[in-house]
């Protein structure tokens, strides 16, 4: 049996360190790595709450991440390969344009 | 079926006139003569054929079913009070379309479609009974008037018109939101849901509901009259509006509020307002003193005659809460009285600036020895401004002081004196705009006799309320019995 | 015959219809005869109306006729229609008469000028809203007159609309003089209110069966009836439009400003007598505006050099008299004094209206002089009228209706001493300011060549009127008489003066009067001179020329606080709380728009805060 406290905050911590990634990165694929580490921890908490009361959901959400986060990565990478290849750079201060 | 034409005409007109513009713009500005002078001629068929009948109760009523499981109807009536008002609508309604023949040459078939579609909504706020027809009216003439001052309006047009809009639609959904209460109020009363304005009548409620959703009803026909404090849309919008669309809120927008606090403030909250009736009065005395002080102030002709409206409406406003025969009649009067003489007012200006280009009275002067007529009627309508008795503002306004003198001797003495200020502004009026020398050497055509046609009509018409009001003040006479019968210690 | 009185106050109204929409399109010949001719006949109508009414008077000694109902609403059902009755009768017959005359000396005075047929529009239109004013049956139609009479004698003050200052002064008239309209007007709510009425005789009755002498009622509807008249009389304090009115052609100076329209607040006290009767206060206060404004305006009559200005405030001052036979409760006598003022004051400009005409336009009477000689006509009459208002004994008419109101205030049980001794300082003044205006214009060296000369239609209204102005005075005794009918008798008291002492007195103040004149102004004009560059007489001569500053102290008391709101608050200050409202949104969205960075971290930082605040919220709450 998991400790579901126990589990829970470390799924918080690393959530937390997924959000202060993608703040504190200025490197896309850092970015990506950061959101990751956000997504994993969500599905973290999924597997630990299915466990504590014994229902299949959250691995079944966990695999619904897992996808999720293949496709996202697969799409995000693919994006990041082409701007780099437009600007020679992944600085997402630079790249910024969305200032109106 | 007869009320549902005086609506209909114009809308269908309108449609027509935007689609004839196409080929050729005299036919839409025909198309629009001709269906104002047919509604008029309908609405004064309507007049004579009842005349002796009296105007008892609510008849030739057009009620078609809507939406019947929330008692919302195609509901149309009239009675003394909404028939006067009819004939003055599609009177001035006929006066701008003939005032527009030359000063709109832009997009003209659209011009027209919007005039015909104010006047409609404005019919519908006078016909209908109902009271969700009632808000849908009233909310179809804000729209193209919003166009109205939006397109063919002066240099500042765009400010007027958005802050015309602002004013009016604010007041307008809170108005939505004291229907939508009294809608659902009288549902919890009676277990019917009924927008009707008969079933409404004598909704139990307590004194403090009905205060709040009487205050709703007040400050959406308030802005629209308009009372001090929220007047303030009324001189950019009167100014920047061309000459048919001035004529249009002067003469007419403004009575719909004057209307609505007859139709309904008094009626659906008896006591309520007779509570608030001194707050209302007092109100209506700061209107007329401040807004002769505005105009006294102006040095833009056309503002000056905007001002003034804020000036007479406060004796309309002071006339409906002073709730006796003598002052609703009085305010009856003057709503129909100042809807011509302001009107034509605004005519003289128009034409006056279609010559010269400019609305600055520093510019102006000396105009009497180039255009006698045009200069004449201004001073004739200035007079009728002031109250000059023979002409029908007197009537209006002094049967309004004297019904009020019976409520408050002080608020009664200060609108006197407002009568006293309006002589300053209308004599400054005639002074600085036509006498004086002829500084910059004017030479303008006197009036064509388009404009002539239109002037005499209203002149013969204030002359008419001034010596012989009495077929107005019959037709309304028993509308007003029954609000007096409704006040609180009758 | 009687049937036929709609007709006096119709045919001008038409006429003035005709000439406002036609007139500029007619020849000058055709309207000097439609403008003329629209007096004359309701003059000779009213004449044959006299004589019905006097041959045969009517049941009651009053003829009403009712036009139509004018308003009706409730029990306020006002009617336009005309009363008849020995007041009303004299009155009408006077001014149409009146009225007349100077018409036809118009045809000439004004020909060639620019607006010939506007003129006449607006003559016409005064005469029927002045016998409208004086036939109205009811309050209300008597405003409708009163105001109208108020607006052509606006428009006639500002007829030479170039000059803005004519303008102004017609203004001033017209708001100086709707002052006391707005009072009169809150007097007829106050009637209305108490009395249930508004015709003039049911609300005499009415409030003398409900109203206590003295009661409140009385006293505040007479007060405030008493604000209209002293507007439209200008009485004190409301005096100060007159002089300026004297800006209008001089036709309409004698006709509007002298002979009819002034007197109308004469006409409204004597017609609402028995108000006054109820409210012995207010009438003390009638006589009391009299007497002060006959001395008033007879000082400042001294020192004015326009020779109209000087005519100007001897009829205020006269109106004074006539106010202060009111007040005393000699009512006949004011009518009378009326009458006699009528004929003589019309006389005095129509002659004046010939000088200023003969010496190219010139008013000032220093710079006339000599004109003896040169213009006798024009010298005997003014000379007739100028006896007349100064009261030469046994001669004149104006002799007998003074000296018959001096004798009032004396034996009248409401009349004082003081009263009485006011009535003959008066007097001195009267004789003085007129023989100086006499001496100085017809007597010593010309300075003024004369240019025209005028025609049959200027002299002869002014000889019949010179006529007049002897015969009337001869007419006291079936005058009375006659005014009995309609106005109660003079109660009579006080002093117990008699007669013969009383003539004797106001006889010898006229020639104190005179010779004073005399003396200052042709046999040693350097005394006058003297007398009015001395420390004290400068002083004096400032406070008086300017009619005793009072328009200096009404321009900062009303006109100056009134303009200057209104150029301050030209943008309307309440529209300054909705255009802050805007600007209040204009400066958040400022506000606001600087976290719109762009930098796509800072947004996922607001994103993250938001969230973890969210949860915390939900957390904790």
């Amino acid at each position: 049996m998991l400790p579901i406290r126990e589990s829970f905050i470390l799924a918080g911590i690393l959530f937390t360190l997924g959000v202060i990634g993608v703040l504190a990165r200025r490197n896309l694929v850092f970015i990506l790595m950061s959101i990751e580490v956000m997504l994993n921890a969500a599905g973290l908490a999924f597997v630990v709450a299915g466990a504590q009361w014994r229902q299949p959901d959250g691995q079944v959400v966990f695999l619904f991440i897992l996808a999720m986060a293949a496709a996202e990565l697969s799409v995000g990478l693919a994006l990041v390969l082409e701007l780099y290849r437009q600007y020679k750079t992944l600085d997402t201060d630079v790249l910024s344009r969305m200032r109106g | 079926m007869m009320l549902a034409c005086l609506i209909l005409i114009p809308l269908a007109a309108g449609v027509l006139a935007w689609a004839a513009a196409r080929w050729s713009v005299t036919a839409a500005r025909w198309i629009a003569l001709l269906a104002m002078l047919a509604d008029f001629t309908l609405a004064l068929s309507l007049w004579i054929s009842h005349y002796h009948a009296g105007f008892a109760t609510w008849y030739a009523e057009t009620d078609w079913a809507w939406i019947p499981q929330l008692g919302i109807r195609f509901h149309l009536a009239v009675d003394g009070l909404s028939l006067l008002l009819l004939m003055l609508t599609f009177f001035l309604g006929t006066i701008s379309v003939l005032v527009s023949w030359r000063e709109i040459t832009e997009a003209a078939g659209f011009f027209h479609l919007n005039l015909l579609w104010i006047l409609a909504g404005i019919a519908g706020v006078f016909l209908a009974v109902n009271l969700f027809l009632f808000y849908f009216a009233w909310e179809l003439m804000l729209v193209p008037m919003y166009f109205l001052i939006a397109v063919w309006g002066h240099e500042n047009r765009t400010y007027a018109a958005v802050k015309f809009f602002i004013f009016t639609q604010l007041s307008g959904l809170l108005m939505l939101v004291a229907i939508l209460a009294l809608f659902f109020l009288h549902h919890h009363a009676t277990g019917v849901y009924s927008f009707e304005y008969q079933d409404l009548l004598g909704t139990a409620m307590s004194p403090g509901t009905e205060m709040w959703i009487m205050l709703g009803f007040f400050v959406a026909f308030a802005v629209k009259l308009p009372v001090v404090v929220l007047h303030t849309w009324l001189p950019d919008a009167h100014t920047e509006a061309p000459t048919a669309g001035s004529v249009i809120l002067a003469g007419l927008l403004l009575k719909t509020g004057a209307y609505g606090m007859l139709r309904f403030v008094l009626p659906l909250f008896p006591h309520a307002a007779s509570v608030f009736a001194p707050i209302a009065m007092a109100l209506g005395v700061a209107g007329i003193l401040y807004g002769a002080l505005l105009a006294f102030g102006q040095t833009d002709l056309k503002r000056l005659v905007a001002y003034t409206s804020v000036s007479h409406l406060g004796f309309v406003l002071l006339g409906i809460f002073a709730w006796n025969s003598l002052a609703l009649q009085g305010a009856v009067m003057t709503m129909i009285c100042h809807g011509i003489s302001t009107g034509a007012l605004f005519v003289l200006v128009g034409a006056l600036h279609e010559r010269i280009h400019t609305r600055e009275m520093d510019h102006m002067g000396g105009i009497w020895s180039t255009a006698p007529r045009l200069s004449g009627a201004a001073l004739f309508f200035a007079l009728a401004s002031l109250g000059l008795p023979g002409l029908g503002d007197f009537v209006g306004e002094f049967l309004v002081l004297l019904g009020a003198y019976q409520k408050s001797i002080v608020l009664t003495s200060l609108a006197a004196i407002g009568i006293l200020f309006a002589t300053f502004y209308a004599l400054r009026l005639v002074q600085r705009a036509f006498q004086g020398p002829n500084t910059r050497d004017w030479h303008i055509p006197d009036l064509v006799p388009r404009e002539g046609l239109v002037i005499g009509l209203m002149i013969a018409a204030l002359l008419w309320l001034g010596l012989y009001p009495r077929p107005i003040l019959d037709t309304f006479q028993q509308a007003a019995a029954r609000l007096e019968q409704l006040a609180p210690g009758k | 015959m009687l049937d036929l009185l709609w007709l006096v106050p119709a045919i001008p109204f038409a006429s003035a219809f005709v000439l406002a929409v036609f007139g500029p399109r007619m020849r000058s010949k055709a309207v000097a005869v439609l403008g003329a001719g629209a007096i004359a006949v309701p003059a000779v109508l009213m004449l044959l109306i006299a004589a019905a009414f006097v041959s045969a008077p009517p049941a009651g000694g009053a003829y009403t006729q009712v036009l139509w109902t004018w308003i009706g609403v409730g029990s306020f059902r006002p009617a336009i229609a005309f009363y008849l009755d020995a007041l009303s009768l004299v009155m009408v017959v006077v001014v149409t008469f009146v009225s007349f005359l100077i018409h036809v000396y118009s045809t000439e005075f004004m020909r060639g000028d620019e607006g010939y047929s506007r003129f006449f529009a607006y003559m016409n239109l005064f005469v029927a809203s002045m016998v409208t004013l004086l036939l109205a049956d009811n309050l209300l139609l008597l405003y409708l007159g009163w105001e109208g009479v108020g607006l052509c004698s606006y428009l006639l003050i500002g007829f030479w609309y170039q000059d803005p200052v004519n303008g102004l002064a017609g203004r001033k008239a017209f708001i100086v003089t709707r002052v006391g309209d707005t009072a009169m007007a809150v007097g007829l709510f106050l009637l209305f209110h108490s009395l249930g009425t508004l015709r003039i005789q049911d609300l005499l009755h009415t409030a003398s069966d409900q109203w206590q002498i003295g009661s409140p009622y009385a006293v505040a509807a007479a007060a405030l009836l008493l604000g209209g008249a002293v507007g439209k009389s200008a009485q004190l304090p409301l005096q100060t439009w007159l002089p300026d009115a004297m800006a209008g052609p001089t036709p309409t100076s004698a006709l509007i400003h002298a002979a009819t329209m002034v007197t109308a607040g004469v006409y409204l006290i004597a017609r609402t007598h028995g108000l006054y009767e109820l409210a012995p206060q207010v009438q003390l206060a009638v006589a009391v505006t009299g007497a002060a404004t006959l001395l008033m305006a007879g000082c400042s009559a001294l020192t004015q050099n326009d020779i109209k200005r000087v005519l100007a405030y001897s009829t205020i001052s006269q109106i004074g008299y006539m106010f202060f036979a009111l007040g005393v409760g000699a009512w006949g006598a004011a009518i009378f004094h009326f009458m006699t003022h009528a004929f003589f004051k019309a006389l005095l400009f129509l002659a004046a209206g010939v000088v200023i005409e003969a010496l190219h336009h010139e008013h000032n009477i220093f710079r006339m002089g000599g004109l003896r000689k040169e213009l006798p006509a024009a010298f005997w009459t003014f000379l007739i009228g100028g006896c007349a208002l100064a009261g030469l004994p046994l001669i004149t008419a104006g002799y007998y209706s003074k000296d018959l109101i001096l004798w009032s205030a004396a034996n009248s049980t409401a009349g004082t001493a003081g009263l009485w001794v006011a009535g003959i300082a008066g007097v001195v003044l009267t004789s003085l300011y007129t023989f100086r205006l006499i001496f100085v214009v017809f007597f010593g060296q010309p300075a003024t060549p004369v240019s025209h000369r005028p025609g049959p239609a200027m002299m002869i209204p002014a000889f019949v009127l010179a006529f007049l102005s002897i015969t009337a005075g001869f007419a006291t005794t079936p005058f009375a008489a006659f005014m009995a009918k309609a106005l109660p008798e003079l109660h009579e008291g006080g002093m117990g003066m008699s007669e013969v002492i009383n003539s004797t007195v106001a006889g010898l103040a006229f020639l104190a009067g005179l010779l004073v004149a005399w003396y200052a102004y042709l046999s040693n004009p350097a005394l006058g001179r003297a007398a009015a560059t001395s420390r004290v007489g400068r002083v004096l001569h400032r406070f008086w020329f300017s009619d005793w500053g009072m328009d200096w102290f009404y321009d900062r008391l009303f006109v100056w606080p009134v303009v200057w709101s209104a150029k301050a608050n030209k943008a309307d200050i309440v529209d300054s709380i909705y255009t802050g409202l805007t600007r209040l949104a204009a400066l958040c969205h400022r506000y606001f728009s600087l976290t719109e960075t762009g930098r796509l971290r800072w947004y996922a930082a607001w994103i993250a805060g938001g969230s973890a605040f969210a949860v915390a919220i939900a957390m904790f709450l």
